[in-house]
């Protein structure tokens, strides 16, 4: 079994919802990846999305599209990211998902890539400007290095979309919860727990709700039809401000949402 | 046109539709729409009434008797896109969206713009057709047109400066594409150049590709026979794109794209995907998009349309570089001779044709393409030539 989807239904197991927090790689600079993504795990995350920063990022909001500025400044790379993430993949027990746009991982050479990713210990890709219809150009690389393809839902997908969608995606499907960018939101709009029971109808894959979630509140509302939730922009906000006390809060959300 | 070379939506192998799943969806319902309207006689006979009584086409081909004189060599035709209403050939394919947009019940108009041509053209469209417009413009761009900004405001538009990054024509594309992802219900995003995700640069050739129907036509009446060559600017490619799509089955008409030096997508790129679609781009080993530098700020994009990226792959195209200061050598010497200012993006154009027309002879003929007035560039020009 896929390596995430294992650990996402072990932590329901447990009776808690996967919580998996997004981070952007060289933020603050690459020497603060290894203790960034050991402290989460000690606070018990069931995954790490890892955002490699990009100079097109079209589908992040201002906070994540900052901090890949930081860190592209910093010289911040895609290779870099996987020479250091390998440096102590022995010490990373949790799966991490690597979230990056299409251009980076073809300037990379789409074997290259998927072989150093795997050593590093990523385990899932997301790529945001990659259409399903165009997926063939990387799937059978990351099939063939044993890295799951996630695929994101977006809240406007119509039902034949959800379904083909959530039958291709990997590990997890990714639902988007608002239309547009990634971004902490005060609310969200709409009937949300029919859509996420349509999406869910299609497979035994768990859906996570992504996209805005930025309270523990958030966290406990769609955690509660959901099998977990991916917390992004307030995460970056927070390890900019060395906030680990919120983060701390968020991820404990996780741990009270009765299983439905 | 030479819709021929369009398959699925690429161009040999380069365009297609790199975009998040909801922006997909809304290109699938455009080019759908696009698809029923290319052909309608009802929708062609409101768009050539537009440009006709509104746009001021066809617009002339000119005969630069002066110029030609002056290098010696190939007879030198101008096609005289200047002369459209706002300024450029922008109107062209404005007009045609619009109308698309129309089609589709859409109430509000948004765009981008580097130059400020092409959002002064969809601003005059949206006036016209009373419908909301917002145009984003990288804030460098505004501070270097803000002649043009005050025309959009003037025109009724909300211009949006984008100050991420570099302040530049990628920046506002980005911007674009967030508000049409939030706000693909009601809202038509007017793309302004040959680029973006399928259908877009079928569109924009579509509808730009009056140029070359006209100078064709133009040409073989003036001359009894094709040009030689056809010179135009190439950024993202629209007028170039237009310049060339009639002649691109005609084997024997050289077809000459001219890249600013600082942004020479294809003479110094390579293949990748950027805003939505594949072809060449500016970028580091690493797929990161360079920087970009242009006197003419309607061609600073690290990027180009697909359609010359295949042109360029198969050779049916040629494009070449000229410097900056070749440019501003240009822009005045046409100014001098003809009596006419071109846009500097127009200049790249005329910058080529000053080194190409000396090496032909008499009786080849030269079809430079004239894409925009010089208008909203003398006050740069003055600063720049000020401080020489």
């Amino acid at each position: 079994m896929s390596r995430i989807k294992e650990a996402i239904l072990e932590t329901n197991l447990q009776g808690h919802k996967a919580f998996i927090p997004y981070i952007m790689a060289g933020d603050g600079g690459l020497e603060t990846l290894k203790p960034t993504i050991l402290k989460l795990q000690e606070l018990g995350v069931t995954a790490i999305e890892v955002g490699i920063p990009f100079t097109d990022p079209v589908a992040d909001g201002p906070t994540i599209e900052e901090a890949g500025r930081r860190a592209l400044a910093k010289g911040t790379t895609l290779r870099k990211v996987l020479e250091t993430l390998a440096t102590f993949a022995d010490e990373v027990a949790i799966p991490l998902v690597a979230m990056t746009y299409l251009n980076p991982i073809l300037a990379y050479g789409i074997d290259d890539f998927a072989k150093d990713a795997y050593k590093a210990g990523i385990r899932g890709v997301i790529i945001p400007d990659m259409p399903l219809e165009e997926s063939e150009l990387v799937h059978p690389s990351l099939q063939a290095a044993g890295i799951d393809l996630v695929q994101l839902v977006s809240l406007t997908s119509t039902p034949g979309r959800i379904e083909k969608l959530t039958k291709a995606s990997e590990g997890f499907i990714y639902a988007v919860t608002v239309n547009g960018i990634t971004g902490a939101r005060s609310s969200f709009e709409g009937n949300l727990e029919d859509h996420f029971k349509t999406i869910q109808s299609y497979t035994d894959t768990p859906v996570l709700a992504g996209f805005g979630i930025s309270t523990p509140e958030h966290v406990k509302q769609f955690g509660s039809f959901t099998s977990g939730v991916i917390v992004g922009s307030k995460i970056v906000d927070c390890l900019t401000k060395g906030d680990w006390e919120t983060i701390e809060n968020l991820v404990k959300a996780s741990k009270a949402v009765p299983l439905a | 046109m030479s819709k021929t070379l369009i398959q699925n939506g690429y161009y040999g192998n380069y365009g297609g539709s790199f975009v998040p799943d909801d922006v997909q969806k809304v290109l699938e319902k455009i080019a759908e729409e696009f698809a029923k309207v290319k052909d309608d006689p009802a929708f062609n006979e409101e768009l050539n009434f537009y440009l006709k009584e509104y746009a001021g086409r066809e617009t002339p081909l000119y005969f630069a008797k002066n110029l030609t004189e002056k290098l010696g060599g190939a007879k030198i035709y101008l096609k005289r896109e200047d002369l459209n209403h706002t300024g450029s050939h922008k109107l062209n394919n404005v007009l045609g969206q619009i109308l698309l947009a129309k089609r589709m019940g859409a109430k509000r108009i948004i765009a981008e713009t580097g130059a400020g041509q092409h959002g002064v053209a969809t601003a005059t469209a949206a006036a016209m057709f009373g419908m909301e417009c917002t145009i984003y413009m990288g804030a460098k761009d505004t501070k270097r047109q803000a002649l043009n900004v005050f025309r959009m405001e003037l025109l009724g538009a909300k211009v949006v400066a984008v100050d991420k990054g570099n302040g530049l024509l990628k920046e506002a594309v980005d911007e674009a594409f967030l508000d049409l992802v939030k706000n693909h219900d009601n809202t038509f995003y007017l793309l302004g150049s040959a680029v973006g995700p399928t259908p877009y640069p079928e569109i924009v050739e579509h509808f730009q590709s009056v140029i070359s129907r006209e100078s064709r036509a133009q040409h073989l009446e003036k001359e009894g026979k094709l040009p030689t060559a056809v010179v135009a600017a190439v950024g993202g490619g629209s007028n170039a794109a237009g310049a060339f799509s009639h002649y691109i089955n005609d084997e024997n008409v050289r077809l000459i794209g001219v890249e600013p030096a600082g942004a020479a997508t294809l003479t110094k790129g390579s293949p990748g995907i950027l805003h939505g679609f594949k072809s060449y781009v500016l970028q580091d080993e690493e797929g990161n998009l360079l920087e970009t530098n242009s006197i003419a700020a309607g061609l600073d994009y690290p990027g180009v349309g697909p359609l010359h990226a295949y042109l360029h792959e198969t050779g049916r195209g040629e494009y070449v570089t000229v410097t900056n200061e070749e440019v501003l050598e240009a822009f005045q010497v046409l100014s001098r001779t003809e009596g006419i200012i071109p846009a500097l993006e127009s200049s790249h154009a005329v910058a080529h044709t000053l080194k190409l027309a000396p090496t032909l002879s008499p009786e080849d003929t030269i079809i430079v393409n004239i894409s925009g007035r010089g208008d909203k560039d003398v006050q740069q020009v003055f600063e720049l030539l000020k401080n020489q």
